[in-house]
């Protein structure tokens, strides 16, 4: 049979009521602040943006497992990743019946909230802090990438020991030890499509001083200023 | 330059994006892994259910029902799908983009 479904998504049956509620609320209060950042801050040549990431992360699914959580923070900025991360997810449930319908809110925040703000939040911190070369941009860019997957499988092994569906003793390893790997193929693709970018658009990396990326590179002579 | 360049950034990544989903996703592998194999291995698979939502889904399992070559039938839904995620997504951004009206875009986009 081939039926790819996804990694991390949570069937309905598997989450206690209480925990799909509470999880939907988070959920609902990233997508809404969401909402607001978009409303204040959305420029025009991100507006296409949102559709390609969208289609990207979808298409990243259904062929491997990539979540795209890294790589829409970075394109995006982390609350706008949030936004387009639901729609995905949503249209993964309602269209092609990937994750529960109860528990679409979990998924939304296992595989897109938390991992976008997680990333954001590391690469603006480190942005700030430091003076980044672009290698040591990527490199980070890899290692949040990887950090997402394993904080939503985390998540997701959380949510299902608080709904006594399987001890966190259990699921926790198996769970990460599962997620190490795939997070390791997200890493990948996220470096390898941050990386096109910074090389064709760089001022669509929405995260830090993102002109420096480029002009920054591993040799110096490559590259001149922009014509 | 800026404009063209995000239009062919633009095109690039949704043809990339189609053809994986396509030509790519119907060769993914079927076995279980992730959550599904988690749940499968400790015995709670079984807990997993379609939501009455899901009764109606236009594709259950990333597989357009009617076509009998599955490879297809996950093909066209892959393809279908990333139009749809794509559409929905720009769309979203044109309704919100058009919402906050005519202020000047940040300083930051221009430069390249």
């Amino acid at each position: 049979m081939v039926e790819p479904l996804l990694a991390l998504h949570i069937p309905d049956g598997f989450l206690s009521g209480g925990v799909a509620a509470g999880a939907a609320v988070l959920a609902v209060v990233a997508v809404a602040i969401g909402l607001r950042v978009a409303d204040r801050t959305l420029d025009e040549a991100r507006v296409p943006l949102l559709g390609v990431v969208a289609a990207f992360v979808f298409a990243g699914g259904t062929s491997g497992h990539f979540l795209g959580a890294a790589l829409a923070a970075v394109l995006l900025g982390p609350w706008l990743a949030c936004l387009v991360l639901a729609v995905v997810v949503a249209v993964q449930a309602l269209a092609f019946a990937d994750g529960g319908i109860t528990a679409l809110g979990a998924n939304v925040l296992n595989m897109g909230v938390l991992g976008a703000l997680l990333a954001g939040a590391l690469l603006a911190g480190a942005a700030r802090a430091f003076t980044l070369r672009r290698e040591t941009f990527l490199a980070l860019v890899a290692v949040v990438s990887w950090l997402a997957v394993m904080a939503g499988a985390a998540a997701t092994s959380v949510q299902l020991a608080l709904s006594d569906t399987i001890a966190l003793g259990v699921s926790l390893p198996a769970m990460l030890g599962v997620h190490a790997l795939i997070g390791v193929g997200e890493a990948v693709i996220t470096v390898a499509a941050v990386s096109a970018v910074l090389v064709s658009r760089p001022d669509l990396v929405a995260i830090g001083d993102a002109e420096r990326w480029a002009l920054v590179p591993a040799h110096p002579a490559a590259e001149g200023a922009p014509a | 330059v800026s404009r063209r360049s995000t239009r062919l950034l633009v095109v690039v990544g949704l043809a990339l994006a189609v053809g994986l989903a396509t030509a790519v996703s119907p060769f993914a592998s079927p076995s279980p892994d992730g959550l599904e194999r988690v749940a499968q291995d400790q015995g709670f698979v079984d807990r997993g259910a379609p939501h009455a939502l899901q009764e109606g889904s236009p594709a259950p399992g990333y597989a357009v029902p009617g076509i009998a070559d599955e490879r297809l039938a996950t093909g066209v839904a892959g393809f279908a799908g990333t139009l749809g995620v794509f559409a929905l997504s720009y769309g979203l951004a044109v309704v919100l983009r058009r919402r906050r009206g005519d202020a000047p875009a940040r300083g930051r986009g221009a430069a390249a």
